[in-house]
């Protein structure tokens, strides 16, 4: 396995012990550049963060974490009792979390559990298609790492598509199923966004979404299965 | 909360945006805005925010002075050409008075309330503008970087790097190109965007000034979108391809007729037509403007229509074959120096006045209407258009249809204003003057 990314650096010395007794590989970061430039070729394993001393740095590099076009899973936060409050509004950030001061039983079944769920695969928030990701949790939209800024229909229209690619439809079935309701511009507002849409994805990725002549749009190339 | 102000919301805390730009227009079409920082977002989205405005253009008089600046979230953009160190984005806002009534100087109300009305009639108004200007080394002399010539491919200069960094971050910003190309003038551009409905398209238009602009002075160079900065030489328009759609069915297209024009397209053609003069003045709203509409540069003079005429006032181009949907008609007056909101407004009105009045469609003109004697086109029943900003302003000041669309606020300041700017330019003596007279008289 390759090893867990911990924060920050060095960490506290009883999660340093807690991992090692649990025969965890493991790498301490101080930043997100460190994080990226420190990065095992097949990715971290998932992280630890500890929040308790330095929220700021750590709330921002779980962000940066999440935000990137392979969102890092899993994530498990260490918190104070003080901050429990305050992590409804950030349950993105994070896919479990630990009280502070942990019992170390406690955070290594915490840790297996949760590595165990992510080798099962991709998480239902995370739609990758090629170069493309989208983040369903945060809204956010990658084209090889890099965002890609969307408005708000830009975004559930290319979200429809990439959960939807290789199957054919009509501007009326985007048009009731993106825009949900009799929207006044008719089928050409479907034909306005898709327009944006490849002109935002640039040159190289504009064919993500081809069209389909006299029916309407298909995402995604045309696999032989 | 709405799931779109979330969103916004949600992508300012994520890309970590330290500014957001709320962006608006001044009744003369200057863009005008203020920036917030994203703890003020969530409030300004619900409620607006109140700044003063009796610093802008039209607004409203001191006793009144205070609006309500409403961020439009659909607008919302990342604004490309501040980097990712510390992203600004952007949204335009619908200005409304502390009681929040939308407010009647704001020309995106204007636009709105004209689409509206032909919503009633079940009609949505797309616009597709070819847009021309020109580069020039700086704001003080028109002097061209180059002398090529139309569709000429340059490769030397920097006006094809200029054009390509302008086409890559409009479409970064969701503002599709369809042409761009080297025009006729030296040192002279034209873009096409690809046509969407009229209020994002004026959203557009704003938002394609500000990048050419901006490109242009990455790059020490100075874009300008003056109509007419050389004598001589070919002037800039704004020429507006229209059509109006009912439901996803083009109204303008009816493929039993010759020209694949529909009845109301037809109705449409006559209404811009017959009120085109007085809706002159808000297309071409400089002194400048009236000196590109004159005789010898592809620029409309006189009030006629053509399927493929350069000089006519409204070309109605070939749809391309079994595309019903490209059927449209282009209105040749405009210029880029125009407001967008006020122009696609009153362009709209005056062609619904054609089809709620049924109003029959003019020959169409045949032979180059320049070449026609005097006698010939008044037997014709072509009329010119406005031959100054002057005697524009007189032809609107009386006009119903006008007042109507814009609504008495912007009607009557525009007509003060810009009888203000005629008499300034009235008092000059200008350098023809001096040279035709000084020696001689």
């Amino acid at each position: 396995m390759e090893p867990i990314l911990v924060f920050p650096d060095p960490p506290p010395a009883m999660l340093a012990q807690t991992l090692d007794l649990g025969g965890y590989a493991w790498k301490a970061v101080g930043n997100a550049a460190i994080a990226t430039a420190d990065e095992p070729a097949d990715g971290w394993a998932g992280a630890i963060i500890v929040t308790d001393e330095d929220p700021d740095g750590a709330l921002s590099l779980c962000r940066s974490l999440r935000k990137r076009d392979a969102v890092l899973e899993p994530l498990l936060m260490l918190v104070s009792g003080a901050q429990l409050a305050e992590l409804g509004e950030r349950e993105d950030l994070f896919d479990d979390f630990c009280l502070m001061p942990f019992h170390p039983q406690e955070l290594e079944a915490r840790l297996r559990h949760l590595l165990y769920r992510a080798g099962r695969g991709s998480t239902p928030e995370l739609v990758a298609y090629g170069d493309l990701a989208l983040n369903l949790e945060t809204y956010q939209a990658a084209l090889s790492g890099k965002p890609l800024d969307l408005t708000y229909m830009e975004y559930e229209l290319l979200k429809f598509f990439a959960t939807h690619p290789a199957k054919v439809f009509t501007r009326e079935q985007l048009l009731s199923r993106v825009w949900g309701y009799e929207y006044y511009g008719g089928a050409r507002t479907v034909d306005v966004h898709v327009r944006r849409l490849r002109a935002k994805l640039g040159e190289e990725h504009a064919n993500l979404i081809q069209t389909v002549r006299s029916v309407g749009y298909r995402f995604g190339q045309t696999r032989a299965l | 909360m709405a799931p779109q102000l979330e969103y916004v919301l949600r992508t300012v805390e994520e890309r970590g945006v330290r500014f957001v730009q709320l962006w608006f227009t001044d009744v003369l079409g200057s863009l005008k805005g203020f920036a917030i920082t994203p703890a003020e977002l969530e409030g300004a989205l619900e409620e607006g925010m109140t700044f003063d405005g009796s610093a802008i253009e039209g607004y409203s008089r001191v006793q009144e002075s205070d609006m309500l600046a409403m961020p439009d979230p659909a607008t919302f953009e990342i604004v490309p050409w501040r980097g990712d160190d510390a992203p600004v984005a952007r949204m335009f806002c619908d200005i409304q008075t502390l009681n929040g009534e939308p407010f009647g100087g704001d020309p995106r109300n204007v636009l709105r309330r004209n689409l509206d009305r032909a919503r009633e009639h079940g009609y949505t108004f797309f616009v597709g503008p070819e847009i021309e200007y020109f580069y020039f080394r700086s704001a003080t002399e028109p002097e061209p970087l180059d002398t090529a010539g139309f569709f000429d491919l340059t490769h030397t200069d920097t006006a094809n790097e200029l054009r390509r960094r302008t086409i890559l971050t409009l479409e970064a910003m969701g503002i599709p190109v369809e042409y761009s190309f080297h025009e006729n003038g030296p040192s002279q551009h034209e873009i096409d965007l690809r046509y969407t409905d009229a209020l994002s398209m004026a959203d557009n238009v704003m938002t394609f000034r500000m990048v050419v602009k901006r490109v242009a002075s990455e790059l020490g160079v100075h874009a300008t979108f003056m109509p007419k900065p050389i004598a001589g030489a070919f002037g800039s328009g704004l020429h507006a391809h229209l059509s109006l759609f009912e439901g996803d069915v083009n109204a303008f297209h009816d493929s039993g007729d010759r020209q694949g024009l529909s009845k109301v397209g037809k109705h449409f053609v006559a209404g811009l037509l017959r009120h085109a003069p007085e809706i002159t003045a808000i297309t071409n709203q400089t002194v400048n403007s009236y000196k590109r509409l004159i005789a010898g540069y592809e620029a409309p003079t006189y009030i006629s229509w053509a399927r493929n005429n350069e000089s006519a006032l409204v070309r109605v181009p070939s749809p391309k074959r079994d595309k019903e949907s490209s059927t449209r008609i282009e209105f040749r007056s405009p210029d880029p120096a125009c407001n967008p909101y006020l122009a696609f407004a009153v362009m709209l009105a005056a062609g619904m006045k054609g089809v709620e009045e049924g109003y029959p469609l003019p020959e169409e003109a045949t032979n180059n209407i320049f070449e026609m004697t005097a006698a010939a086109r008044i037997d014709a029943g072509i009329d010119l258009l406005p031959q100054s900003l002057s005697e524009a302003l007189d032809v609107m000041e009386k006009s119903e249809l006008v007042v109507d669309a814009l609504g008495e606020h912007v009607h009557d300041y525009f007509i003060r204003n810009k009888r203000r700017e005629w008499n300034a330019y009235k008092e000059q003596v200008t350098s023809w003057e001096l040279d035709r007279y000084l020696g001689s008289l």
